[in-house]
C-alpha cells in the first residue's frame, strides 16, 4: 500500500468520502457542511459528490439538528452532525446527554444510536473565550458516549472510520489548529483503528509522557530535546478517552517510573486527573516521584496572544515538568 | 361482542374501529387509576405522572396513524404509549422496576418505548422528543414510504426553543411530522395562560410557515379528524403540521399531590362535566354501536386485565443487579 502525506483536514475528510460512499446511511448536516465545504474544508467536495439529501446545510439551530440526527440514528440512519466550534456542544447538551447517551440504556436495549458526533477543540488563534475551548472530558464524563481524540492524520483516519462503523454515539474531537498545520503519512486504501487501543509514539525507559490530540506534537518536540540531554521519554497517546486503555498507560510507567499528563482541556477535574488517577491506581508501586500534570490554565481562554499562550501547555513547560519528576526521584 | 356494521354515515369511522377507540380510552383511564393505586399503596418505586381526564388526545391522534408511523411521548405518556398499541401488562411491570417490564425496569413510569410498535420512548426532558420525532421524520421522508413521526407535547414545551429549532427545519425541508400539543392548560403548578406570550402555538406554528389547527381535545372523533387530515396531508409530502388539543389533566403534576391547591375547584368540575369518556359513549350508545349494558361489562373486562397485569407485575422479579451494567452500549 502505498502511503501519501494528508493534512489532518484531508484525513478526516478522505474517511467521510469512503465511509459515505461504503454506507448510505450515512450523512453529513450542519453549519455551511455543504455547498461551502465546510468551514474548515473537511467536507470539501462531498456536497457535490454526494447531494445535498446527504451532505445537508442546516440553520444555525445547533439543538434542533443534533436532535434530528438523534431520531434519525434511532430509525436506522447514521447522521454525522458537525460542531463547527467545539464551545457550541454547550448548545447541544441535552441531545447528546440526555437523549444520545441514555436512550439504548432507558429503553432496556432496544434501540441503537449510531451518531457521530464531530466537534473541534484547541485554542492558539486568538478566537476568543467562547472559540477555543476543549470539552473533550466533559464528554467523557457521559456513561453512554465514546470520546475519541485523534493527534495525527493516520489516527484521525482510522479512528472516524471506526466511528462511523459504530452502533453508539461518539463524540469525535478534531483540534483545529491541526486541520490545515498537521501533515502526516496516510496509506492510501482501507484501514481502521479500534477504539481503545492507546498508541505509544516514541518508546522511552526514564518517564512515560501521555499526551492526546495536538499536545501529541510539543510533547513529541519536548521528547527530542530531552534525548539530547540523555533523558529517554516515552510518548503514549490514548488516542480514545471512552473506551480508555488503561493497560497501556499503567504499563508504560510501570516501565519508567514516572508520568507527565499533558492536555489542552482544563486541569480541574479534567483529563489530566483522570488518566493521573488511572495511573496512580495501576501503577502506584513504580511511581518514583508525583505525577505531573499539563492541562490548560483554569480560565477562560484570553484573546491576547501573550496571554493565550500562557494558558496551553507547552514544549518548555514539558521539559520542566519532565525535570521535576525526575529531581523528584533522586530526592 | 360480535361484529357490527357501521351505524351512521356521520361518523367517521367503521364500527370496529369507534369500539377499539372507545376500548383504549377507557384502558388508559383504568391503567391510570390502577397505577395511583399502587403509588398510594406503596406497591412501585418513585412518582407517577398521571393524563385520566386527557384520554382522547392521543387516541384520536393514533387511530390517523399506521403501525410503521412513529411517536415520542412525554412525561405523562401512558396514554400515548397504550393509544399505539402498547400493551398494560409490560406497561405495569415497567412502573414497578421489574424485569418483565417494557425496558427491563430500567426506563421507569416516564420513560416506557416499544420501538416495535414505532413508540420512540417517552422522554423526562420537557420537549425532549422533538429532535427524535424530527429525526424519524427525516428518516422516514428518506424512505419514501408515507410513514408520519408524531410529536406529543404539553403546553410546558411550547416554551422550549427546541420546537422552533426543529419546526424551523421542519418546514425548510418539508417533513412528515406532526406537532400534537396537549394543551392540559397546567405547566406543572401554573396556568401555561401566565407563561406563554401572544395567541398561543397554533398561531405560532402559522407564523414558521405550517398548517395549524385547534380542537377540542376531550371530543375523540374531533381529534382523529383533526389529524387524520394533517398526517394524510404530511404522507402526500405537503410537510410538517401542528394540532393543539385543548385539554384537561384530572390529577396533581404529579401522583405526589392532588392538583387541588393552584386550580379552582369550579375550573376542575367544569372540565369534568366535559369528560371525555361519557360523551364519546353517549355517541356510541345514540348510534347503536354499544349499549350500556355492554359498556359496563367491558368496565369490568379491562379493570380485571389490569388487576391481573398488576398481580403479575407483584410477581414478577426485579432485574438481577448483573445487568446494572447491560445496555449502557451496543
Amino acid at each position: 500500500m502505498s502511503t501519501r502525506e494528508l493534512t489532518f483536514a484531508q484525513a478526516i475528510r478522505e474517511a467521510l468520502d469512503e465511509e459515505m460512499a461504503r454506507d448510505e446511511r450515512i450523512f453529513l448536516l450542519g453549519e455551511d457542511v455543504g455547498a461551502w465545504g465546510g468551514v474548515f474544508r473537511c467536507t470539501e467536495g462531498l456536497f457535490q459528490k454526494y447531494g445535498g439529501e446527504r451532505v445537508i446545510d442546516t440553520p444555525l439551530s445547533e439543538e434542533g439538528y443534533v436532535g434530528l440526527a438523534v431520531g434519525a440514528a434511532m430509525t436506522g440512519m447514521h447522521p454525522v452532525p458537525e460542531i463547527m466550534f467545539g464551545d457550541f456542544i454547550t448548545l447541544v447538551m441535552d441531545q447528546i446527554v440526555n437523549q444520545a447517551a441514555k436512550m439504548r440504556y432507558m429503553t432496556g436495549g432496544q434501540v441503537q444510536v449510531p451518531i457521530t458526533v464531530r466537534a473541534t477543540m484547541g485554542g492558539g488563534r486568538s478566537s476568543g473565550a467562547q472559540h477555543s475551548q476543549s470539552w473533550h472530558a466533559w464528554m467523557a464524563h457521559v456513561p453512554g458516549l465514546k470520546v475519541v481524540v485523534p493527534s495525527t492524520p493516520y489516527d484521525a483516519k482510522g479512528l472516524l472510520k471506526t466511528a462511523l462503523r459504530e452502533p453508539n454515539p461518539v463524540v469525535f474531537f478534531e483540534d483545529k489548529v491541526m486541520y490545515a498545520k498537521v501533515k502526516g503519512p496516510v496509506p492510501e486504501g482501507e484501514y481502521t483503528i479500534p477504539f481503545g487501543q492507546a498508541d505509544v509514539k516514541r518508546e522511552g525507559k526514564d518517564v512515560t509522557l501521555v499526551a492526546l490530540s495536538r499536545m501529541i506534537h510539543p510533547t513529541l518536540a519536548a521528547a527530542e530535546k530531552l534525548a539530547a540531554e540523555g533523558i529517554s521519554a516515552e510518548v503514549v497517546d490514548p488516542r480514545t478517552l471512552t473506551p480508555l486503555d488503561s493497560e497501556t498507560l499503567v504499563r508504560s510507567v510501570a516501565k519508567t517510573g514516572g508520568a507527565v499528563i499533558v492536555d489542552e482541556g482544563y486541569n480541574h477535574f479534567g483529563t489530566t486527573a483522570e488518566l493521573a488517577a488511572t495511573i496512580a491506581y495501576g501503577a502506584f508501586d513504580y511511581l518514583d516521584a508525583p505525577i505531573e500534570r499539563l492541562g490548560a490554565m483554569d480560565v477562560p481562554v484570553p484573546f491576547t496572544p501573550p496571554l493565550e499562550n500562557a494558558t496551553i501547555p507547552n514544549e518548555e513547560a514539558i521539559i520542566a515538568a519532565v525535570h521535576r519528576v525526575l529531581d523528584g526521584r533522586k530526592r | 361482542m360480535p361484529p357490527r356494521k357501521s351505524p351512521t354515515a356521520s361518523l367517521p369511522l367503521p364500527a370496529e374501529e369507534l369500539l377499539e377507540l372507545y376500548r383504549k380510552m377507557l384502558t388508559i383511564r383504568t391503567f391510570e387509576e390502577t397505577i395511583y393505586d399502587i403509588y398510594r399503596k406503596g406497591i412501585m418505586p418513585g412518582l407517577a405522572h398521571l393524563s385520566d381526564g386527557q384520554e382522547a388526545t392521543p387516541v384520536g391522534v393514533c387511530a390517523a396513524l399506521r403501525a410503521d408511523d412513529t411517536i415520542t411521548s412525554t412525561h405523562r405518556g401512558h396514554g400515548h404509549i397504550i393509544a399505539k398499541g402498547g400493551q398494560v401488562e409490560p406497561m405495569i411491570a415497567e412502573v414497578m422496576g421489574k424485569v418483565t417490564g417494557y425496558c427491563r425496569g430500567k426506563g421507569g413510569e416516564m420513560h416506557i418505548a416499544d420501538v416495535s410498535l414505532g413508540i420512540l420512548g417517552a422522554n423526562g426532558i420537557v420537549g425532549g422528543g422533538m429532535g427524535i420525532a424530527t429525526g424519524s421524520a427525516f428518516t422516514a421522508k428518506r424512505e419514501g414510504k408515507g410513514r408520519v413521526s408524531v410529536a406529543f407535547f404539553g403546553d410546558g414545551a411550547i416554551n422550549q426553543g427546541i420546537w422552533y429549532e426543529t419546526a424551523n427545519i421542519a418546514v425548510l425541508w418539508k417533513l412528515p411530522l406532526i406537532y400534537v400539543c396537549e394543551n392540559n392548560q397546567y405547566t406543572e403548578f401554573t396556568n401555561s395562560q401566565k407563561l406563554t406570550s401572544g395567541e398561543g402555538l397554533a398561531a405560532r406554528a402559522k407564523v414558521m410557515g405550517m398548517r395549524a389547527l385547534e380542537v377540542d381535545g376531550n371530543d375523540v372523533l374531533a381529534v382523529y379528524q383533526a389529524a387524520h387530515e394533517l398526517v394524510e396531508a404530511a404522507r402526500q409530502g405537503q410537510g410538517p403540521a401542528t394540532l393543539v388539543c385543548n385539554t384537561y389533566r384530572y390529577g396533581g403534576h404529579h401522583s405526589g399531590e392532588p392538583g387541588t391547591a393552584y386550580r379552582p375547584k369550579e375550573e376542575i368540575a367544569d372540565w369534568k362535566a366535559r369528560d371525555p369518556l361519557p360523551r364519546f359513549e353517549k355517541v356510541l350508545v345514540e348510534n347503536k354501536v354499544i349499549s350500556p349494558d355492554e359498556i359496563e361489562a367491558l368496565h369490568d373486562q379491562i379493570h380485571n386485565r389490569l388487576q391481573m397485569a398488576v398481580s403479575a407485575g407483584q410477581a414478577a422479579p426485579y432485574p438481577d443487579v448483573k445487568e446494572v451494567r447491560e445496555h449502557v452500549y451496543a
